[in-house]
């Protein structure tokens, strides 16, 4: 595969080339940035839905069903799905194409797996740029699951328009441990496993959390909590539609394009930061790293003048 | 690119049966040798798997097969890995393969067969030494 010709394959659909662009994007080849280059102005257009919560919550079975309904309505459909990585060995298994056993098979579906490789968001480093390429082979919408999250993993908000947060009941105490961080970033809180004893108490207390929401300006979205069962195949249709009323509120208000601004920002923000971890590796030797954090470390040195010092080095100050 | 990039595997159970512990193994021995396992579940048929090869863009497929119809699966699997022109991907299988039907299944272009109580680092090693250079020094 050429570059003009991989790109121009993907662009028409041809899912070996998708499947190729984001392994070269996951592995941060040289080549990339100029790929990506390429394809940002065929991006932008897919909705982007980010479905997080605890493991073990449902988020597969849900962003299952979800698949299931868009391609009723005839759209072709994009899922990143993030497994963590062993942080002994670097490997990982990717077991969401488990749940979603059923969409296998259907070209229209494109499930791609991707290890955390390290990263602590939520998401990996990468996923943002494979939900560009998802974005600009004409996936929409584009599905991204994260890794099983607590309280901090708060990433997917920078890259997804709506934030799904997938609460399953009988975790008790558990929502009064995930009331900061992803229960913040919730447009919508599906509460899973309906069918079960204990989903009632659970909507109760996410109620009661959202009631003691001060922050909520008058005309903020009102953050729907929803019941799905898988199990009952319930409540799906009434998800979609929430995901769809989210979006227009989104696109009225105005905030979709203050959302792209910011995730714009953010973007370039982390290109340049790259950049200068790049500029620093080629700068200064594993040797001269190793030799700077024994200094710190004996206290002969500071980390803050060898930061000015590095600095200089590269280009960044006089 | 450097040739470090982790190795992506799909580990596959095609045909009927329901028994996963030694694809789980596997998977788990993969993971433990710092690969990126791809594990799909039970009951795939080959359409499953060989979609699920392009879109994942793996290096690697083991199939794990007990139920005896691997002469069935096996040929229409690696068929439908040309038809699509991913044939470069390594192939193996394991589970129960008569000895008399090793051959054959070698002559459709699976490269190694694994029966029961393979070491793991055996496979492991199998697939660091067997998947083209080529494909993990992905130059476009």
């Amino acid at each position: 595969m050429s570059v003009q010709n991989i790109i121009e394959r993907l662009l028409s659909g041809d899912r070996r080339a998708l499947a190729r662009m984001v392994t070269l994007i996951e592995n941060d080849v040289p080549q990339v940035q100029r790929y990506l280059a390429e394809l940002h102005p065929h991006t932008g257009r897919a909705q982007i839905i980010g479905v997080t919560g605890a493991p073990g919550a449902g988020k597969s079975t849900l962003v299952t069903r979800l698949v299931r309904e868009f391609r009723k309505q005839g759209r072709r459909v994009g899922v990143v799905a993030i497994d963590p990585s062993s942080p002994f060995s670097g490997g990982a298994i990717l077991g969401d194409r488990i749940r979603m056993m059923e969409l296998a098979g259907d070209p229209d579906v494109f499930i791609r797996s991707m290890a955390s490789r390290g990263s602590l968001g939520g998401l990996a480093a990468s996923t943002r740029d494979v939900v560009h390429a998802l974005d600009a082979a004409g996936y929409d919408p584009i599905i991204i699951e994260t890794v099983g999250t607590g309280q901090a993993e708060v990433e997917v908000m920078r890259t997804a328009q709506s934030v799904l947060v997938v609460v399953a009941p009988g975790m008790g105490d558990d929502i009064q441990a995930i009331k900061a961080g992803i229960l913040e970033i919730a447009d919508i809180f599906v509460v899973s496993k309906a069918d079960k004893p204990g989903a009632d108490q659970t909507v109760a207390e996410l109620a009661m959390l959202l009631s003691l929401d001060s922050q909520r300006r008058k005309h903020a979205w009102r953050i729907p909590i929803l019941r799905t069962s898988a199990l009952k195949d319930q409540g799906l249709v009434e998800l979609v539609n929430a995901v769809q009323e989210h979006q227009l509120h989104l696109a009225e208000s105005g905030q979709l394009g203050e959302r792209m601004q910011r995730q714009g920002r953010s973007e370039l923000t982390m290109l340049i930061q790259q950049a200068v971890a790049r500029a620093l590796q080629t700068v200064v030797s594993e040797e001269e790293w190793q030799a700077f954090s024994e200094a710190i470390a004996r206290r002969e040195r500071d980390p803050y003048s060898i930061a000015q010092e590095l600095e200089a080095r590269i280009g960044l100050k006089p | 690119m450097s040739n470090s990039r982790p190795i992506r595997v799909l580990v596959a159970k095609p045909g009927l049966d329901g028994h996963d512990r030694g694809a789980k193994v596997i998977a788990r021995a993969l993971r433990d040798g710092g690969m990126e396992v791809i594990y799909t579940g039970i009951r795939q048929t080959p359409e499953m798997i060989v979609e699920a090869a392009i879109q994942e863009d793996v290096d690697a497929i083991l199939m794990s097969i007990l139920s005896g119809a691997h002469m069935a699966l096996f040929p229409r699997i690696m068929e439908l890995l040309k038809q699509n022109q991913i044939d470069d991907i390594l192939v193996a299988a394991g589970g129960i393969l008569p000895d008399e039907d090793i051959p054959a299944i070698q002559a459709m272009g699976i490269k190694g067969c694994f029966g029961p109580g393979t070491p793991t680092e055996q496979i492991i090693r199998f697939v660091q030494e067997n998947i083209k250079p080529e494909r993990l020094s992905i130059e476009v």
